[in-house]
């Protein structure tokens, strides 16, 4: 008997369509009057209209955040010094990697284990522009958001798309195209409520918005 | 006729369907009859819970905000467990920067060390967590409390700091999963073991995104203590909710807290048809007392199929086993015994409270003659933080949720996880026993 078969109804939960305009005004773009009080809430890492090239680190399933940041450097919440300890007991090599390659790919349920935020701040701070992977575990995906790191859920590109393969992401179209493989990927919408904290530019600001209209 | 096609009328005559009680519990929290699995709602939340660790990125997150205080200084719950007594200088300034936070902002529920405990042991001994409520808490395993037939989960620190403003978070109603559990447990089988088992069934996302709803005869059967064991381990399968709907155990429970607290609460129960995506029956008759092998909790074994794995290190605690039960189990395999010489045995009563009923009950004595360090409550060891740390090539078997890679210190180190009978068995063989071998 199959147990994971719901694995079907948790893939696309959080997708891109072509017409969402959510990249137009939000913090996935690398804009400098984007506001600005929530410093690591929000993204720029380089992405120029609303499109992602680069090169890719695999990775498989269930990543766990203890591997993505160890808890004894949990003493700090400084991204930059979480950066420096990011998937140490996974990938010894990940430092040398991510000065090539910024797009993370990984298999089911990446970020599971424990809520802590230190570890979606310890990838962006590490320059990752974007991880996609097969599934993502519930509280990762949600931090990742809340953080202003761009996570992409899909089954397909995450199974083909290979280590160090130069892929472009068009957040606009809707599109991961695999330049080394040429493959084309499609990926699906955001709902408005996550779409409305994302063009807020991550949650506090979102919060403050809000809170002003109360 | 209505009712075959499921289709009921609410208390305003509104058509609805059956829910089950997840449903019902989010529904309450956003002033609604009933939800749909999958809608997006902006739900009020009972308790807002942060830890050490956690803690101070809320706090910087909240900062950001603008606002001056929080929404009810009743409501947000601070515990720092995870690297006290402050196991470093960079831990102190983390507790330090919480301890500002909680004398500015009056925060009523701080829990200092010497009055404190593992946050989900401590939450529903201290009466703080009540059927029907909706919790967040800026740590994984705040699915716990569930067992006290409340929705309760796991969230980063930015939601933490978002609901410590407004009061509110933003969910998305999720599936269940419902449990039927049926049968009697075998001799010294706990809800650790029939957690393990069903992690092992279905893996560590066979419940991504879901509620896990516990039922069944041998779940009417369970101590409270297990039941907490149970929900404690959702996430380990990915689960959004761990929930087992309040009885007559969980009134018993709660009945002095509640009249010492001046409380109440809604007991919420899922309706006879409501829909689930999964419905999985368990036959507890079969279920032998379980072992998670490195690195994933899925990776279940049977405890007697491992009786050639040495260890060098128990530990007995944590937010998931650190309970009356576990350190009962515990002081009766390891009464008038002596632990293994090549073993360190750590054992960690989670709260005060239990270290003091087990001192008064001389379990605490019979741990010190058996040849184990007793500590004060603290998350330490389970995540790597301090207090039993694994060098390269070392091996335990403990009583906490995680056995992934490094977690309890150096990366080539390894974790098998069991419940209490298994881990006070191995102690005194040093190797992977059942306590058949020992009592």
């Amino acid at each position: 008997m199959d147990f994971k078969d719901n694995k079907s109804n948790i893939r696309n939960i959080y997708n891109i369509t072509n017409n969402s305009d959510f990249t137009k005004n939000g913090d996935f773009k690398n804009t400098s009057n984007n506001n600005n009080n929530s410093n690591y809430g929000q993204t720029d890492n380089n992405i120029t209209n609303n499109v992602i090239i680069d090169r890719v680190i695999k990775y498989k399933d269930n990543i766990d955040t203890d591997v993505i940041i160890p808890a004894r450097y949990l003493n700090t919440t400084n991204p930059e010094e979480l950066a420096a300890h990011c998937f140490e007991d996974l990938d010894k090599d990940f430092q040398n990697k991510v000065k090539e390659a910024k797009i993370i790919v990984a298999g089911y349920n990446f970020g599971c284990g424990s809520s802590r935020e230190h570890a979606p701040l310890a990838i962006k701070a590490s320059n990752i522009k974007l991880v996609i992977a097969k599934t993502f575990a519930r509280i990762f995906f949600r931090n990742a958001i809340n953080i202003g790191l761009l996570v992409i859920p899909c089954v397909d590109a995450a199974e083909e798309i290979n280590d160090f393969d130069q892929i472009e992401v068009n957040l606009d179209d809707g599109i991961i195209y695999n330049i080394t493989q040429d493959k084309k990927y499609k990926i699906k919408p955001v709902p408005g409520f996550i779409q409305e904290i994302i063009s807020s530019g991550g949650y506090i600001n979102y919060a403050k918005k809000v809170l002003g209209k109360q | 006729m209505e009712k075959d096609n499921k289709i009921l009328k609410d208390k305003k005559g509104v058509f609805t369907k059956p829910q089950t009680i997840t449903q019902k519990i989010l529904a309450a929290h956003c002033d609604k009859d009933y939800l749909e699995v999958g809608e997006l709602i902006n739900a009020r939340v009972d308790i807002v819970l942060g830890n050490d660790i956690t803690m101070p990125l809320a706090v910087k997150e909240f900062q950001k905000i603008g606002i001056d205080k929080v929404f009810d200084n009743k409501k947000v719950v601070i515990v720092p467990d995870h690297f006290t007594p402050n196991k470093d200088i960079k831990s102190a300034e983390q507790c330090k920067y919480i301890r500002e936070f909680v004398y500015n902002q009056n925060i009523e529920n701080y829990f200092e060390i010497g009055q404190m405990g593992i946050e989900h042991a401590l939450l529903p001994e201290a009466g703080l967590v009540l059927p029907g409520q909706l919790i967040i808490g800026a740590d994984s395993h705040t699915c716990t409390y569930g067992a006290l037939g409340a929705a309760a989960t796991g969230v980063g620190s930015t939601d933490l700091a978002v609901a410590m403003a407004t009061g509110y978070t933003w969910f998305m109603v999720p599936d269940s999963i419902k449990f039927i559990y049926n049968g009697n447990l075998k001799p010294w089988v706990t809800g650790k073991d029939l957690i393990l088992y069903t992690i092992g069934l279905i893996g560590v996302d066979g419940a991504l995104y879901m509620a896990m709803e516990f039922t069944g005869e041998a779940i009417k059967n369970l101590s409270m203590d297990s039941r907490f064991t149970m929900c404690n381990m959702a996430i380990e399968a990915g689960g959004k909710f761990g929930i087992i709907a309040c009885d007559e155990k969980t009134e018993e429970y709660l009945k002095d807290k509640v009249k010492h607290n001046k409380k109440s609460y809604s007991i919420f129960y899922s309706d006879p048809d409501a829909e689930y995506c999964k419905t999985i029956e368990i036959d507890c008759n079969q279920i032998e007392l379980q072992v998670s092998k490195p690195h994933l909790p899925s990776n279940t074994a049977e405890a007697k199929q491992l009786s050639e794995i040495k260890i060098d290190q128990v530990v007995i605690g944590s937010c998931t086993n650190g309970r009356m039960e576990d350190l009962k189990i515990a002081a009766e395999i390891l009464k008038a015994k002596k632990v293994n010489k090549k073993v360190r045995t750590i054992i960690i009563p989670a709260t005060q409270k239990i270290y003091l009923e087990a001192l008064e009950k001389g379990y605490i004595k019979t741990f010190i003659e058996a040849g184990c360090v007793v500590s004060t409550p603290t998350c330490g060891p389970c995540l790597g933080g301090h207090m039993g740390i694994l060098a390269e090539g070392e091996r335990a078997i403990s009583t906490t949720n995680r056995n992934f890679v490094g977690r309890m210190g150096h990366p080539k180190s390894e974790v098998y996880l069991s419940g209490p009978a298994v881990a006070a068995a191995s102690a005194i063989l040093g190797r992977i026993a059942t306590p058949e071998e020992v009592v």
